[in-house]
């Protein structure tokens, strides 16, 4: 009897583990870092986002569903810079999974690949939840993607030495779609030169920084801390004086703010889809870029 | 390489004249040798120099980066250090030196509501970070306020080399019975425990020993683990002996429904052998009498958490239940008056079968404001005394063992301007005394310092 539930117990645990072993298992703590890792793996490997377009990485809890699923990791790619500071390091110590730790192979923390931009010069949380090391959205500058798909391609061909030559295959591949798309971006990019912008957050600093934009103020008053009232009223104060072309807010983020400010002050709003998913049309990294100059095009235009 | 070495051929063959003879032709073949040769090494020098100035512009690049990002100094190191101060008005109805939950044994531990009017909480300062590569340590001390005593509250390591799942924590940590006592207490949704908790776990148990867990390869979440302690805190007593004083076995599922819930549940197993677990009571004369239980006591906890939020995104809106029913089985000898000072000390059999629960939702409506509340119900059961069956003593020399069941309402409103601060108002009605329903208040503040805490789901 006792062994017979031992064969039905090892036969659940094998079908339930099954498509575990399939591929190369890759956690992204991101969507852009998913759709980056799929581009680069093809077929080879099997990704999962720890959160969606419609949820801020910085708020998701360490669910039993993510630990199950770091668990079975052979790579996990996060943003690092305290992004993921409130759920990551108890999926990591939870995980049961030496291969995943900081510091092997299958760690990367794609901010540290990158010149990061906001660093702060003051420490402080009274200036809200700044983080030291800098602003951690690196994803939206398209070059900081090729330097990160770099390192993501090395590792995946030290994780799966057999496959190394199909990773630098596609990695060439995609190298070259993706510094051919920079370029024309940057023809398409040029009429956002200078544009003033209101954010709601800021996660749009390395998309700014690309494209020449200009930040003319955020919706929260402070990193971290929802809109308030007063804040608001101060913004829509400012923009008479210095209106801003456009107020922009992420798929996760809530319209209401960036509304009100809009009818307020005169100045057209748009959600940007901010990461793989935000949007029907941000269906891929490329998508993400062609949505996101489109949309602020619509409104430069 | 091929193109420049052609380059030399053409060079040799223009240079020398095509009408050379013999004895040129092997002066011709060791000019061209060496000619190769030059070539080579200017190629060698120029390689060099493009990976050096490569080099030098990375770095450069990467010192620029890293020059904003690192710490310079050696505080680089430290653990992640953070203090969390919290402090209470409170306003009781009954005396909080009064407190006691009829029908149950006293625990020993800290249920009652505290003091009255302003107060200090606890402080918790805790300490974490990677020992090396393949471990993890965190130390938790609290600081109570006017004992001048600093406990250990935490203070285990915690593997991180370990694969297929497995993790051994070793030290001392809140023991995995159930779902609440492993969270700390600033990160509670109400300013108290359950009832449940006071009742059969003296608050908050934290156990000096091992855990050893497994998170099964599935999909969906499974582990498994088990628990060896000193048996230092109620259920348990301490005692001089070698070997393991109580075990813990849990399991636990969860997993996500879509995108908008997602859900734990688990089952543990407390059991433990306490050895003169001693209580104070007051006898049928009204004399103050120190009691003692030695025995088994096992406790079964199922607990329950379903949390919501549309899109998976808690920012704005969501909604978290959550529920745990304990049952607590004791048997073992009951020793009346330990220390003589009534009617003699008396000894005799002692079983209770005992329960309870409590489910509570909090749900946050809008950003930074939520309401809470949370019902509580205890139940004494069937409890057996050997002393009173034999008409050696009667029910009235045990009065805190009277059945009951102890009941409160409570809820909560709090403003959380930030992640790392939390105002909470809070309102109970309990009645954990018989016949005397305490009305409680609480105006508390939470705040965290320092390092950027993590919460377990």
């Amino acid at each position: 009897m006792k062994s017979i539930f031992k064969v039905f117990l090892g036969l659940a645990l094998g079908i339930l583990a099954w498509p575990a072993c399939a591929a190369l298992n890759v956690f992204a703590c991101e969507p852009e870092w998913g759709a980056l890792a799929q581009e680069l793996g093809g077929d080879k490997v099997s990704v999962v986002s720890a959160t969606t377009a419609k949820q801020d990485p910085h708020r998701i809890e360490a669910r039993p569903s993510l630990i199950a699923r770091i668990r079975s990791a052979d790579l996990v790619i996060c943003s690092g810079s305290e992004l993921e500071v409130g759920w990551l390091p108890l999926l990591l110590t939870q995980s049961g999974n030496d291969r995943i730790q900081p510091g092997s192979p299958g760690f990367i923390e794609a901010s540290q690949y990158v010149v990061k931009l906001e660093v702060p010069k003051v420490v402080d949380r009274s200036l809200g939840d700044i983080h030291p090391a800098g602003n951690p959205h690196i994803h939206l500058d398209p070059r900081n993607i090729a330097k990160v798909g770099t390192v993501v391609t090395e590792r995946l061909s030290e994780i799966d030495h057999a496959n190394a030559d199909f990773y630098r295959a596609r990695a060439e591949s995609f190298g070259k779609r993706w510094q051919e798309a920079i370029q024309s971006w940057q023809k398409k990019a040029a009429p956002l030169k200078g544009m003033p912008l209101v954010v709601y957050h800021k996660d749009m600093s390395y998309f700014i920084n690309w494209a020449g934009m200009r930040e003319a103020g955020s919706l929260e008053p402070k990193p971290g801390i929802p809109p308030t009232p007063t804040h608001l009223a101060e913004l829509v104060e400012r923009m008479k004086r210095a209106p801003a072309k456009v107020v922009v807010y992420s798929a996760y983020s809530d319209p209401r703010a960036a509304e009100f400010l809009s009818q307020r002050a005169n100045i057209p709003n748009v959600m940007l889809p901010f990461t793989v998913g935000g949007t029907p049309k941000a269906k891929d990294l490329f998508g993400l870029f062609d949505d996101t100059i489109d949309r602020l095009l619509a409104i430069a235009q | 390489m091929h193109r420049n070495l052609c380059c030399a051929v053409a060079l040799a063959a223009a240079v020398f004249p095509a009408y050379a003879q013999d004895s040129e032709l092997s002066k011709m073949r060791e000019a061209l040798r060496q000619l190769q040769q030059q070539v080579q090494q200017l190629e060698k020098r120029l390689q060099d120099a493009e990976k050096t100035a490569t080099e030098a512009e990375n770095t450069a690049a990467q010192a620029a980066a890293q020059a904003s990002s690192r710490p310079q100094s050696e505080s680089a190191l430290n653990p992640g250090i953070s203090a969390i101060l919290n402090g209470v008005y409170a306003n009781l109805s009954k005396d909080p030196n009064t407190y006691r939950i009829n029908g149950f044994v006293p625990t020993l531990g800290e249920v009652s509501p505290g003091k009255r009017g302003l107060s200090l909480g606890e402080s918790e300062l805790g300490f974490t970070a990677n020992v090396d590569h393949l471990f993890r340590g965190t130390l938790i001390a609290s600081i109570a306020p006017d004992d001048n005593s600093i406990s250990v509250e935490e203070g285990y390591i915690q593997t991180i080399g370990l694969s297929h799942g497995f993790t051994i924590k070793a030290g001392r940590f809140f023991s995995a019975v159930g779902y609440q006592n492993q969270i700390h207490a600033h990160a509670w949704d109400f300013t108290d425990a359950p009832l449940a908790m006071k009742a059969f776990l003296g608050n908050q148990l934290n156990e000096d020993g091992v855990q050893f867990k497994w998170v099964a390869p599935t999909s969906i979440y499974f582990d498994l683990g088990v628990e060896f302690g000193q048996g230092r805190a109620f259920p348990a007593t301490e005692r001089n002996k070698n070997g393991v004083g109580s075990s813990n076995i849990f399991t636990h599922l969860g997993g996500d429904i879509g995108t908008n819930y997602a859900w734990q549940a688990g089952l543990s197993y407390l059991s433990t052998s306490p050895q003169g677990r001693v209580y104070d009571d007051v006898d049928s004369l009204g004399t103050g009498v120190t009691n003692s239980f030695s025995g088994n006591s096992k406790l079964w906890v199922v607990d329950g958490v379903l949390k919501w939020a549309p899109d998976g995104n808690a920012t704005y809106r969501n909604f978290k239940l959550q529920g745990e029913y304990f049952k607590r089985k004791e048997d073992g000898t009951l020793t009346f008056d330990t220390l003589g000072q009534s009617l003699g000390t008396m000894s005799d059999s002692y079983a209770s079968r005992q329960s309870g629960w409590y489910l509570q939702g909090v749900y946050q409506f809008i950003p930074q404001w939520r309401v809470g509340y949370r019902y509580d119900e205890l139940d004494s059961g069937i409890t057996t005394i050997g002393l009173v069956d034999s008409g050696a003593l009667t029910a009235a020399d045990f009065p805190i063992l009277t059945a009951y069941k102890p009941k409160r309402h409570t809820a909560m409103i709090d403003w959380s301007p930030s992640e790392f601060s939390r105002i909470r108002l809070q309102f109970a009605r309990d009645y954990a005394r018989m016949g005397e329903p305490d009305n409680q208040m609480f105006l508390q503040y939470i705040v965290s310092l320092g390092a950027h805490g993590a919460h377990r789901f």
